[in-house]
Protein backbone atom coordinates (compact mmCIF):
# COMPACT_ATOMS: atom_id res chain seq x y z
CA UNK A 1 0.00 0.00 0.00
CA UNK A 2 1.17 3.57 -0.77
CA UNK A 3 2.54 5.84 2.29
CA UNK A 4 -0.80 8.26 1.97
CA UNK A 5 1.16 10.83 4.09
CA UNK A 6 3.52 11.03 1.18
CA UNK A 7 0.58 12.32 -0.97
CA UNK A 8 0.45 16.00 -2.06
CA UNK A 9 -3.24 17.69 -0.93
CA UNK A 10 -4.17 17.21 -4.36
CA UNK A 11 -3.78 13.61 -4.71
CA UNK A 12 -5.22 12.88 -1.15
CA UNK A 13 -8.38 15.13 -1.40
CA UNK A 14 -8.86 13.13 -5.01
CA UNK A 15 -8.15 9.42 -3.17
CA UNK A 16 -10.69 10.79 -0.19
CA UNK A 17 -12.92 11.75 -2.79
CA UNK A 18 -12.74 8.97 -4.66
CA UNK A 19 -12.76 6.99 -1.48
CA UNK A 20 -9.78 4.79 -1.86
CA UNK A 21 -9.15 5.52 1.27
CA UNK A 22 -10.51 7.14 4.36
CA UNK A 23 -9.86 10.47 5.97
CA UNK A 24 -9.08 7.92 10.17
CA UNK A 25 -6.50 5.93 8.23
CA UNK A 26 -4.78 9.29 6.37
CA UNK A 27 -4.97 11.02 9.87
CA UNK A 28 -3.50 7.45 11.77
CA UNK A 29 -0.80 8.07 9.61
CA UNK A 30 0.20 11.12 10.47
CA UNK A 31 -0.45 10.80 13.95
CA UNK A 32 2.24 7.97 14.14
CA UNK A 33 4.48 10.22 11.67
CA UNK A 34 4.51 12.65 14.22
CA UNK A 35 4.96 10.85 17.34
CA UNK A 36 7.87 8.93 15.30
CA UNK A 37 9.65 12.51 14.08
CA UNK A 38 8.58 14.81 16.79
CA UNK A 39 11.26 13.91 19.65
CA UNK A 40 14.30 15.01 16.80
CA UNK A 41 11.78 17.51 14.46
CA UNK A 42 10.54 19.28 17.30
CA UNK A 43 7.87 20.74 14.65
CA UNK A 44 4.51 20.49 16.60
CA UNK A 45 3.98 22.14 20.11
CA UNK A 46 0.83 20.58 21.01
CA UNK A 47 -0.27 17.18 18.76
CA UNK A 48 -4.08 16.77 19.18
CA UNK A 49 -4.51 13.30 17.88
CA UNK A 50 -8.21 12.82 19.97
CA UNK A 51 -9.67 15.88 18.56
CA UNK A 52 -7.78 14.59 15.01
CA UNK A 53 -9.50 11.14 14.69
CA UNK A 54 -13.26 12.95 15.84
CA UNK A 55 -12.90 15.74 12.93
CA UNK A 56 -11.38 12.72 10.41
CA UNK A 57 -14.53 10.15 11.18
CA UNK A 58 -16.91 13.22 11.11
CA UNK A 59 -15.33 13.69 7.44
CA UNK A 60 -15.83 10.46 6.62
CA UNK A 61 -19.24 10.29 7.43
CA UNK A 62 -19.56 13.55 5.42
CA UNK A 63 -17.74 12.12 2.27
CA UNK A 64 -19.49 8.96 2.52
CA UNK A 65 -22.34 10.34 2.07
CA UNK A 66 -21.26 12.53 -1.00
CA UNK A 67 -20.84 15.60 0.63
CA UNK A 68 -17.86 17.64 1.80
CA UNK A 69 -15.84 20.84 1.36
CA UNK A 70 -13.15 21.85 -0.18
CA UNK A 71 -10.36 20.43 1.81
CA UNK A 72 -12.86 17.40 3.52
CA UNK A 73 -10.86 15.33 5.17
CA UNK A 74 -7.31 16.57 4.85
CA UNK A 75 -4.84 16.73 7.83
CA UNK A 76 -3.44 19.86 8.70
CA UNK A 77 -1.12 21.28 10.65
CA UNK A 78 -1.73 25.13 12.15
CA UNK A 79 1.17 27.33 13.17
CA UNK A 80 1.17 28.18 17.02
CA UNK A 81 -0.53 31.88 16.34
CA UNK A 82 -3.48 31.09 14.95
CA UNK A 83 -5.92 31.09 17.99
CA UNK A 84 -7.95 27.64 18.59
CA UNK A 85 -11.07 27.35 20.37
CA UNK A 86 -9.93 24.78 23.50
CA UNK A 87 -7.02 24.23 22.22
CA UNK A 88 -3.37 25.96 23.83
CA UNK A 89 -2.00 28.93 21.09
CA UNK A 90 1.18 30.71 22.39
CA UNK A 91 2.60 31.64 19.74
CA UNK A 92 6.32 29.94 20.70
CA UNK A 93 6.22 32.35 24.10
CA UNK A 94 6.19 31.52 27.62
CA UNK A 95 3.99 34.38 28.17
CA UNK A 96 0.80 32.55 26.73
CA UNK A 97 2.67 28.96 27.75
CA UNK A 98 -1.47 27.34 28.64
CA UNK A 99 -3.51 29.79 27.20
CA UNK A 100 -6.15 28.29 25.78
CA UNK A 101 -8.56 30.73 23.57
CA UNK A 102 -12.14 30.49 23.75
CA UNK A 103 -12.72 31.31 19.97
CA UNK A 104 -11.23 30.79 16.43
CA UNK A 105 -9.47 32.67 14.38
CA UNK A 106 -11.37 33.22 10.98
CA UNK A 107 -8.55 31.42 9.27
CA UNK A 108 -8.39 28.71 10.90
CA UNK A 109 -12.72 28.53 11.17
CA UNK A 110 -12.22 29.02 7.30
CA UNK A 111 -10.44 25.37 7.18
CA UNK A 112 -12.56 23.65 9.17
CA UNK A 113 -15.91 24.85 7.34
CA UNK A 114 -13.99 23.08 4.10
CA UNK A 115 -13.60 19.79 6.30
CA UNK A 116 -10.10 20.22 7.72
CA UNK A 117 -8.68 18.25 10.06
CA UNK A 118 -6.56 19.29 12.92
CA UNK A 119 -3.46 17.26 13.81
CA UNK A 120 -2.08 20.38 15.88
CA UNK A 121 -0.53 23.09 16.44
CA UNK A 122 3.59 24.14 15.15
CA UNK A 123 6.43 25.20 16.47
CA UNK A 124 7.61 28.61 15.51
CA UNK A 125 9.54 31.36 16.24
CA UNK A 126 8.64 33.59 19.43
CA UNK A 127 5.94 36.02 18.00
CA UNK A 128 6.81 35.47 14.91
CA UNK A 129 10.51 37.26 15.64
CA UNK A 130 13.08 35.20 14.39
CA UNK A 131 14.45 33.61 11.31
CA UNK A 132 15.78 30.46 12.23
CA UNK A 133 13.02 29.03 14.85
CA UNK A 134 15.19 29.50 17.42
CA UNK A 135 13.74 32.27 19.38
CA UNK A 136 10.87 29.10 20.34
CA UNK A 137 10.36 29.02 24.43
CA UNK A 138 9.49 25.48 23.27
CA UNK A 139 13.24 24.74 21.66
CA UNK A 140 13.85 25.21 17.91
CA UNK A 141 12.92 23.14 14.91
CA UNK A 142 15.19 20.82 13.18
CA UNK A 143 15.11 20.97 9.32
CA UNK A 144 14.48 17.58 7.82
CA UNK A 145 17.00 17.90 5.07
CA UNK A 146 20.83 17.79 6.05
CA UNK A 147 23.54 18.83 4.03
CA UNK A 148 25.94 15.95 2.73
CA UNK A 149 29.01 17.66 3.80
CA UNK A 150 27.93 17.60 7.28
CA UNK A 151 26.02 15.88 9.94
CA UNK A 152 24.87 19.18 12.02
CA UNK A 153 21.09 19.82 12.12
CA UNK A 154 19.88 22.93 10.02
CA UNK A 155 17.34 25.13 10.52
CA UNK A 156 13.73 24.90 9.02
CA UNK A 157 13.87 28.84 9.14
CA UNK A 158 11.67 30.92 10.59
CA UNK A 159 9.08 32.68 11.57
CA UNK A 160 7.13 29.44 10.49
CA UNK A 161 10.08 26.63 10.78
CA UNK A 162 7.45 24.40 12.38
CA UNK A 163 5.42 24.45 9.62
CA UNK A 164 8.02 24.41 6.71
CA UNK A 165 9.68 21.37 8.87
CA UNK A 166 6.25 19.61 9.06
CA UNK A 167 5.52 19.78 5.80
CA UNK A 168 8.65 19.04 4.42
CA UNK A 169 9.18 15.46 7.02
CA UNK A 170 5.63 14.44 5.94
CA UNK A 171 3.94 15.18 9.50
CA UNK A 172 0.80 16.71 7.70
CA UNK A 173 -0.43 17.44 4.51
CA UNK A 174 -0.01 20.70 4.21
CA UNK A 175 0.13 23.85 7.22
CA UNK A 176 -0.78 27.24 7.97
CA UNK A 177 1.77 29.73 8.43
CA UNK A 178 2.26 33.48 8.75
CA UNK A 179 4.93 36.27 7.13
CA UNK A 180 5.56 39.46 8.55
CA UNK A 181 9.03 40.03 6.58
CA UNK A 182 9.58 36.52 4.89
CA UNK A 183 8.38 34.04 7.78
CA UNK A 184 6.72 31.80 5.13
CA UNK A 185 8.70 32.15 2.28
CA UNK A 186 12.32 31.84 4.03
CA UNK A 187 11.18 28.78 5.81
CA UNK A 188 9.79 27.38 2.49
CA UNK A 189 13.01 28.14 0.48
CA UNK A 190 15.05 26.53 3.42
CA UNK A 191 12.81 23.12 3.39
CA UNK A 192 12.04 22.30 -0.31
CA UNK A 193 8.14 23.36 -0.12
CA UNK A 194 6.03 25.88 -1.29
CA UNK A 195 4.77 28.93 0.28
CA UNK A 196 2.75 32.19 -0.80
CA UNK A 197 1.97 35.29 1.12
CA UNK A 198 -1.16 36.18 -0.50
CA UNK A 199 -1.52 40.38 -1.17
CA UNK A 200 -1.88 42.16 2.42
CA UNK A 201 -6.14 41.80 3.30
CA UNK A 202 -6.74 38.74 1.38
CA UNK A 203 -6.70 36.85 4.57
CA UNK A 204 -8.23 37.77 7.83
CA UNK A 205 -5.77 38.70 10.86
CA UNK A 206 -8.75 38.19 13.65
CA UNK A 207 -7.46 35.76 16.41
CA UNK A 208 -4.13 35.85 14.75
CA UNK A 209 -1.45 36.44 17.41
CA UNK A 210 -0.34 40.17 16.60
CA UNK A 211 3.35 41.07 15.63
CA UNK A 212 3.60 43.94 13.48
CA UNK A 213 0.09 44.45 11.87
CA UNK A 214 0.36 46.44 9.07
CA UNK A 215 2.73 43.63 7.81
CA UNK A 216 1.67 40.56 9.00
CA UNK A 217 -0.20 38.17 6.71
CA UNK A 218 -1.43 34.27 6.65
CA UNK A 219 -0.70 31.73 4.17
CA UNK A 220 0.24 28.48 3.38
CA UNK A 221 3.15 26.54 3.10
CA UNK A 222 2.92 22.98 0.85
CA UNK A 223 4.24 20.46 -1.47
CA UNK A 224 3.51 21.95 -4.43
CA UNK A 225 1.79 25.19 -6.10
CA UNK A 226 -1.36 23.47 -6.94
CA UNK A 227 -1.42 22.62 -3.21
CA UNK A 228 -1.12 26.41 -2.11
CA UNK A 229 -3.31 27.41 -4.82
CA UNK A 230 -6.03 25.22 -3.34
CA UNK A 231 -5.29 26.15 0.23
CA UNK A 232 -4.86 29.47 0.40
CA UNK A 233 -8.29 29.57 -1.69
CA UNK A 234 -9.84 28.10 1.77
CA UNK A 235 -7.57 30.66 3.97
CA UNK A 236 -8.96 33.62 2.48
CA UNK A 237 -12.05 35.17 3.15
CA UNK A 238 -13.32 39.04 3.52
CA UNK A 239 -13.95 39.34 7.44
CA UNK A 240 -15.74 42.35 9.03
CA UNK A 241 -14.03 41.30 12.21
CA UNK A 242 -10.57 42.60 10.43
CA UNK A 243 -10.78 46.43 9.41
CA UNK A 244 -7.77 45.99 7.17
CA UNK A 245 -10.15 42.68 5.40
CA UNK A 246 -10.46 43.13 1.75
CA UNK A 247 -13.81 43.12 0.06
CA UNK A 248 -13.53 41.22 -2.72
CA UNK A 249 -13.65 37.93 -4.55
CA UNK A 250 -11.26 34.98 -3.97
CA UNK A 251 -10.39 33.42 -7.39
CA UNK A 252 -10.10 29.70 -7.39
CA UNK A 253 -6.43 30.10 -8.18
CA UNK A 254 -6.29 26.10 -9.62
CA UNK A 255 -7.57 28.23 -12.91
CA UNK A 256 -4.08 29.84 -13.49
CA UNK A 257 -1.93 26.69 -13.50
CA UNK A 258 -1.02 24.87 -16.58
CA UNK A 259 -1.32 27.89 -18.36
CA UNK A 260 2.43 28.68 -19.55
CA UNK A 261 4.19 32.18 -19.78
CA UNK A 262 4.29 32.65 -23.21
CA UNK A 263 3.77 36.55 -23.54
CA UNK A 264 4.01 37.12 -19.63
CA UNK A 265 6.70 40.16 -18.92
CA UNK A 266 8.81 39.00 -16.30
CA UNK A 267 10.95 41.91 -14.53
CA UNK A 268 14.41 40.84 -13.11
CA UNK A 269 15.56 43.26 -10.31
CA UNK A 270 19.26 44.59 -10.53
CA UNK A 271 19.12 45.29 -6.70
CA UNK A 272 18.86 42.14 -5.79
CA UNK A 273 22.00 41.21 -6.63
CA UNK A 274 23.56 41.61 -3.14
CA UNK A 275 27.26 41.45 -1.80
CA UNK A 276 28.40 38.36 -0.51
CA UNK A 277 25.81 36.56 -2.44
CA UNK A 278 26.97 32.49 -3.41
CA UNK A 279 27.74 31.98 -6.58
CA UNK A 280 25.20 29.20 -6.78
CA UNK A 281 22.08 31.73 -5.70
CA UNK A 282 23.15 33.50 -8.66
CA UNK A 283 23.47 30.49 -10.60
CA UNK A 284 19.67 29.36 -9.50
CA UNK A 285 18.55 32.92 -10.44
CA UNK A 286 19.67 32.83 -13.59
CA UNK A 287 18.45 29.10 -14.42
CA UNK A 288 14.92 30.14 -13.64
CA UNK A 289 14.92 33.57 -15.86
CA UNK A 290 16.19 31.47 -18.62
CA UNK A 291 13.28 28.59 -18.37
CA UNK A 292 10.89 31.20 -18.34
CA UNK A 293 12.21 33.02 -21.62
CA UNK A 294 12.43 29.00 -23.11
CA UNK A 295 9.09 29.09 -22.23
CA UNK A 296 8.11 32.39 -24.15
CA UNK A 297 7.96 34.95 -21.30
CA UNK A 298 9.44 38.54 -22.18
CA UNK A 299 12.48 38.90 -19.59
CA UNK A 300 12.95 42.77 -18.76
CA UNK A 301 15.66 43.95 -16.55
CA UNK A 302 14.03 46.66 -14.01
CA UNK A 303 15.57 49.01 -11.14
CA UNK A 304 13.79 48.89 -7.72
CA UNK A 305 15.85 51.58 -6.32
CA UNK A 306 15.15 51.81 -2.61
CA UNK A 307 15.03 47.58 -2.16
CA UNK A 308 18.53 47.88 0.26
CA UNK A 309 16.66 50.61 2.64
CA UNK A 310 13.87 47.81 3.17
CA UNK A 311 15.25 45.71 5.54
CA UNK A 312 16.77 48.61 7.37
CA UNK A 313 12.96 50.11 7.62
CA UNK A 314 11.60 47.07 8.38
CA UNK A 315 13.42 46.92 11.67
CA UNK A 316 12.32 50.23 12.76
CA UNK A 317 8.80 49.72 11.61
CA UNK A 318 8.02 46.08 13.08
CA UNK A 319 9.66 46.99 16.54
CA UNK A 320 7.42 50.04 16.98
CA UNK A 321 4.19 48.19 15.82
CA UNK A 322 5.08 45.06 18.09
CA UNK A 323 5.96 47.22 21.46
CA UNK A 324 2.72 48.71 20.79
CA UNK A 325 0.78 45.65 20.12
CA UNK A 326 2.62 43.44 22.75
CA UNK A 327 1.83 45.81 25.39
CA UNK A 328 -1.49 44.05 25.95
CA UNK A 329 0.73 41.42 28.06
CA UNK A 330 0.77 43.23 31.30
CA UNK A 331 -0.09 39.95 33.67
CA UNK A 332 -3.34 41.06 34.49
CA UNK A 333 -6.46 39.66 32.43
CA UNK A 334 -4.26 36.20 30.27
CA UNK A 335 -0.73 35.64 30.12
CA UNK A 336 2.16 35.31 32.53
CA UNK A 337 2.20 37.30 35.58
CA UNK A 338 5.35 37.38 38.35
CA UNK A 339 4.90 35.88 41.41
CA UNK A 340 7.36 38.40 43.11
CA UNK A 341 7.13 41.95 42.62
CA UNK A 342 7.49 45.38 45.19
CA UNK A 343 4.89 48.02 43.05
CA UNK A 344 2.27 47.61 40.45
CA UNK A 345 4.79 48.98 37.79
CA UNK A 346 7.48 46.37 38.91
CA UNK A 347 4.85 43.59 38.38
CA UNK A 348 3.97 44.95 35.00
CA UNK A 349 8.39 44.61 34.26
CA UNK A 350 8.88 41.45 35.81
CA UNK A 351 6.04 39.68 34.12
CA UNK A 352 7.62 40.69 30.74
CA UNK A 353 10.50 40.26 31.80
CA UNK A 354 10.22 36.71 32.44
CA UNK A 355 7.29 35.91 29.70
CA UNK A 356 9.41 37.30 26.96
CA UNK A 357 12.58 35.96 25.58
CA UNK A 358 15.76 37.84 24.12
CA UNK A 359 14.77 38.74 20.60
CA UNK A 360 11.13 39.52 21.99
CA UNK A 361 12.68 41.47 24.45
CA UNK A 362 15.21 43.26 22.45
CA UNK A 363 12.93 44.02 19.53
CA UNK A 364 10.69 45.47 22.22
CA UNK A 365 13.29 47.45 23.38
CA UNK A 366 13.91 49.08 19.89
CA UNK A 367 10.16 49.18 19.25
CA UNK A 368 10.00 51.77 22.40
CA UNK A 369 13.19 53.67 21.60
CA UNK A 370 12.26 54.37 18.00
CA UNK A 371 8.91 56.00 19.18
CA UNK A 372 9.94 57.33 22.08
CA UNK A 373 9.68 61.42 22.27
CA UNK A 374 12.69 63.31 20.63
CA UNK A 375 12.92 59.80 18.26
CA UNK A 376 10.17 59.14 16.67
CA UNK A 377 10.38 61.33 13.95
CA UNK A 378 14.07 61.02 13.08
CA UNK A 379 13.25 57.15 12.95
CA UNK A 380 9.84 55.87 12.63
CA UNK A 381 8.09 59.04 10.59
CA UNK A 382 11.22 58.43 8.81
CA UNK A 383 10.59 54.84 8.06
CA UNK A 384 7.01 54.97 7.14
CA UNK A 385 8.23 57.36 4.37
CA UNK A 386 11.13 55.27 3.07
CA UNK A 387 8.56 52.38 2.62
CA UNK A 388 6.16 54.77 0.64
CA UNK A 389 9.24 55.09 -1.54
CA UNK A 390 9.97 51.11 -1.64
CA UNK A 391 6.07 50.72 -2.33
CA UNK A 392 6.33 53.38 -5.23
CA UNK A 393 9.79 51.60 -6.63
CA UNK A 394 7.03 48.82 -7.40
CA UNK A 395 4.32 50.72 -8.59
CA UNK A 396 6.86 52.43 -11.25
CA UNK A 397 7.36 48.98 -13.04
CA UNK A 398 3.71 47.16 -12.77
CA UNK A 399 3.27 48.74 -16.10
CA UNK A 400 6.23 47.08 -17.86
CA UNK A 401 6.41 43.69 -16.19
CA UNK A 402 3.91 41.01 -14.91
CA UNK A 403 5.81 39.69 -12.39
CA UNK A 404 8.97 39.71 -10.87
CA UNK A 405 11.87 36.53 -10.13
CA UNK A 406 14.23 37.29 -7.43
CA UNK A 407 16.02 34.49 -5.30
CA UNK A 408 13.95 33.58 -2.15
CA UNK A 409 16.79 33.80 0.51
CA UNK A 410 20.16 34.53 0.02
CA UNK A 411 21.39 31.32 1.35
CA UNK A 412 20.18 27.41 1.44
CA UNK A 413 19.56 26.33 5.61
CA UNK A 414 22.16 27.33 7.99
CA UNK A 415 23.21 24.91 10.96
CA UNK A 416 21.53 25.67 14.20
CA UNK A 417 23.47 28.08 16.28
CA UNK A 418 25.41 29.58 13.19
CA UNK A 419 23.81 33.34 13.15
CA UNK A 420 23.06 34.09 16.65
CA UNK A 421 26.20 35.93 17.49
CA UNK A 422 24.75 39.08 16.05
CA UNK A 423 21.23 40.20 15.14
CA UNK A 424 21.89 41.85 11.87
CA UNK A 425 23.32 39.45 10.87
CA UNK A 426 20.35 36.98 11.37
CA UNK A 427 18.18 40.33 9.78
CA UNK A 428 19.34 40.05 6.45
CA UNK A 429 17.84 36.64 5.77
CA UNK A 430 14.78 38.12 5.04
CA UNK A 431 16.62 40.74 2.36
CA UNK A 432 14.97 39.51 -0.80
CA UNK A 433 11.48 39.09 1.14
CA UNK A 434 10.57 41.76 3.12
CA UNK A 435 9.80 44.41 0.33
CA UNK A 436 6.67 42.35 -0.35
CA UNK A 437 5.94 42.97 3.21
CA UNK A 438 6.39 46.84 3.08
CA UNK A 439 4.31 47.13 0.23
CA UNK A 440 1.56 44.61 0.50
CA UNK A 441 2.19 42.29 -2.56
CA UNK A 442 1.72 38.96 -2.60
CA UNK A 443 4.94 36.75 -3.31
CA UNK A 444 5.70 32.84 -3.69
CA UNK A 445 8.40 30.90 -2.81
CA UNK A 446 9.04 27.45 -5.25
CA UNK A 447 11.72 25.04 -4.64
CA UNK A 448 13.52 25.09 -7.79
CA UNK A 449 17.40 23.64 -7.21
CA UNK A 450 20.12 22.05 -4.71
CA UNK A 451 23.44 23.58 -3.55
CA UNK A 452 26.32 21.77 -3.88
CA UNK A 453 25.18 20.15 -0.54
CA UNK A 454 21.73 18.61 -1.72
CA UNK A 455 20.25 21.59 0.04
CA UNK A 456 16.90 23.34 -1.76
CA UNK A 457 16.89 26.36 -2.75
CA UNK A 458 14.35 28.86 -4.04
CA UNK A 459 12.84 31.61 -6.43
CA UNK A 460 10.39 33.48 -5.66
CA UNK A 461 7.67 35.25 -7.27
CA UNK A 462 6.21 38.86 -6.97
CA UNK A 463 2.89 39.95 -8.37
CA UNK A 464 1.07 42.91 -8.09
CA UNK A 465 -1.54 43.54 -5.15
CA UNK A 466 -4.56 41.07 -5.49
CA UNK A 467 -2.97 39.63 -8.42
CA UNK A 468 -1.76 36.15 -6.83
CA UNK A 469 -3.49 34.52 -10.54
CA UNK A 470 -0.12 35.65 -12.35
CA UNK A 471 2.12 34.38 -9.04
CA UNK A 472 0.57 31.28 -9.59
CA UNK A 473 1.39 31.05 -13.15
CA UNK A 474 4.23 31.96 -13.15
CA UNK A 475 5.36 29.91 -10.09
CA UNK A 476 3.64 26.67 -12.22
CA UNK A 477 5.88 27.14 -14.68
CA UNK A 478 9.15 27.47 -12.29
CA UNK A 479 8.06 24.26 -10.89
CA UNK A 480 7.25 22.26 -14.24
CA UNK A 481 10.63 23.45 -15.58
CA UNK A 482 12.61 22.64 -12.52
CA UNK A 483 11.05 19.30 -12.01
CA UNK A 484 12.15 19.47 -8.20
CA UNK A 485 11.54 16.00 -6.95
CA UNK A 486 14.42 15.82 -4.29
CA UNK A 487 12.71 14.97 -0.84
CA UNK A 488 15.21 15.03 2.51
CA UNK A 489 16.44 11.51 3.44
CA UNK A 490 14.86 10.09 6.66
CA UNK A 491 17.35 9.93 9.69
CA UNK A 492 14.83 10.97 11.93
CA UNK B 1 24.99 56.75 16.99
CA UNK B 2 26.23 55.38 20.60
CA UNK B 3 23.39 54.27 23.05
CA UNK B 4 24.55 54.10 26.44
CA UNK B 5 23.58 51.87 29.29
CA UNK B 6 21.37 55.17 30.79
CA UNK B 7 19.20 55.39 27.69
CA UNK B 8 19.23 51.29 27.22
CA UNK B 9 17.83 51.82 31.28
CA UNK B 10 14.98 54.55 30.29
CA UNK B 11 13.77 52.95 27.47
CA UNK B 12 13.66 49.14 29.04
CA UNK B 13 11.22 51.06 31.57
CA UNK B 14 9.36 52.25 28.79
CA UNK B 15 9.08 49.13 27.12
CA UNK B 16 8.19 47.53 31.10
CA UNK B 17 11.05 45.18 30.79
CA UNK B 18 12.88 44.65 33.91
CA UNK B 19 16.18 44.59 32.88
CA UNK B 20 19.08 43.80 35.05
CA UNK B 21 22.11 46.42 35.88
CA UNK B 22 24.54 43.49 34.59
CA UNK B 23 22.10 43.17 30.92
CA UNK B 24 22.25 47.23 30.66
CA UNK B 25 25.80 47.01 28.84
CA UNK B 26 25.69 44.43 26.56
CA UNK B 27 21.95 45.69 25.43
CA UNK B 28 23.58 49.21 24.82
CA UNK B 29 25.96 47.53 22.75
CA UNK B 30 23.67 45.68 20.13
CA UNK B 31 21.26 48.05 20.45
CA UNK B 32 23.90 50.62 19.17
CA UNK B 33 25.09 47.94 16.27
CA UNK B 34 21.58 47.82 15.06
CA UNK B 35 21.01 51.04 15.09
CA UNK B 36 23.87 51.99 13.24
CA UNK B 37 22.85 49.96 10.18
CA UNK B 38 19.44 52.16 10.45
CA UNK B 39 21.32 54.60 9.78
CA UNK B 40 21.59 54.35 6.42
CA UNK B 41 17.98 55.42 5.89
CA UNK B 42 19.04 58.79 6.15
CA UNK B 43 20.57 58.27 2.15
CA UNK B 44 17.25 57.92 1.35
CA UNK B 45 15.61 61.35 -0.31
CA UNK B 46 12.27 61.50 1.30
CA UNK B 47 11.47 65.33 0.86
CA UNK B 48 7.91 65.58 0.39
CA UNK B 49 6.71 61.77 1.04
CA UNK B 50 3.55 61.16 3.32
CA UNK B 51 4.49 58.55 5.52
CA UNK B 52 2.92 55.10 4.61
CA UNK B 53 1.16 53.40 7.68
CA UNK B 54 -0.93 51.12 5.59
CA UNK B 55 -0.89 48.69 2.82
CA UNK B 56 -4.59 49.12 2.32
CA UNK B 57 -6.41 51.93 0.21
CA UNK B 58 -9.50 51.48 0.97
CA UNK B 59 -11.21 53.83 4.07
CA UNK B 60 -11.54 52.27 7.00
CA UNK B 61 -15.11 50.44 7.19
CA UNK B 62 -17.43 51.40 9.88
CA UNK B 63 -20.10 49.05 11.51
CA UNK B 64 -23.04 50.03 13.24
CA UNK B 65 -22.88 50.56 16.53
CA UNK B 66 -24.32 47.79 17.87
CA UNK B 67 -23.97 44.85 20.53
CA UNK B 68 -22.62 41.86 18.36
CA UNK B 69 -21.27 39.79 21.14
CA UNK B 70 -21.82 39.06 25.23
CA UNK B 71 -22.25 37.55 28.17
CA UNK B 72 -19.43 35.65 28.02
CA UNK B 73 -17.90 36.22 31.61
CA UNK B 74 -16.66 32.55 32.07
CA UNK B 75 -14.74 32.73 28.83
CA UNK B 76 -13.28 35.95 29.59
CA UNK B 77 -12.17 34.84 32.68
CA UNK B 78 -10.88 31.46 31.64
CA UNK B 79 -6.94 32.66 30.81
CA UNK B 80 -6.92 35.10 33.85
CA UNK B 81 -4.26 34.41 36.12
CA UNK B 82 -6.16 35.08 39.36
CA UNK B 83 -10.40 35.15 39.05
CA UNK B 84 -12.64 35.78 41.64
CA UNK B 85 -16.90 35.86 41.87
CA UNK B 86 -17.11 37.36 38.34
CA UNK B 87 -14.01 39.30 38.05
CA UNK B 88 -10.01 39.48 37.31
CA UNK B 89 -8.26 39.79 40.79
CA UNK B 90 -5.15 41.74 40.71
CA UNK B 91 -2.47 42.94 43.45
CA UNK B 92 -3.70 46.13 44.95
CA UNK B 93 -2.87 49.18 43.05
CA UNK B 94 -3.69 52.36 45.63
CA UNK B 95 -0.44 52.76 47.75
Amino acid sequence: MTDLTKLTLKAALDGLKARDFSSEEITRAFIANIDAANPKLNAFVVATPARALEMARASDDRLARGEGGALEGAPLGIKDLFCTNGVQTTAGSNMLRGFVPPYESTVTANLWADGAVMLGKLNMDEFAMGSSNETSAFGPVTNPWKSKHSNADLTPGGSSGGSASAVAGDLCLAATASDTGGSIRQPAAFTGTVGIKPTYGRASRFGMVAFASSLDQAGPITKTVEDAAILLRSMCSFDAKDSTSLDVETPDWTQSLGRGVKGLRIGVPREYVVDGMPAEIQALWDQGVQWLKDAGAAIVEISLPHTKYALPAYYIIAPAEASSNLARYDGMRYGHRADHFTSLNDLYEESRAEGFGKEVQRRLTIGAYVLSAGFYDAFYVKALKVRRRIAQDFDDVWDRVDAIVTPSTPSAAFALGDKQIDPVTMYLNDVFTVTANLAGLPGISVPTGLDSGGLPLGLQVIGKALDEATVFQVADALEQAAGFTARPDKWW
Amino acid sequence: MAIDAATVRKVAHLARIKTPEDRLEPLARELTGILSWIEQLDEVDIEGVEPMTSNVSQPLRLREDVVTDGNKVAEVLSNAPKAADGFFVVPKVVE
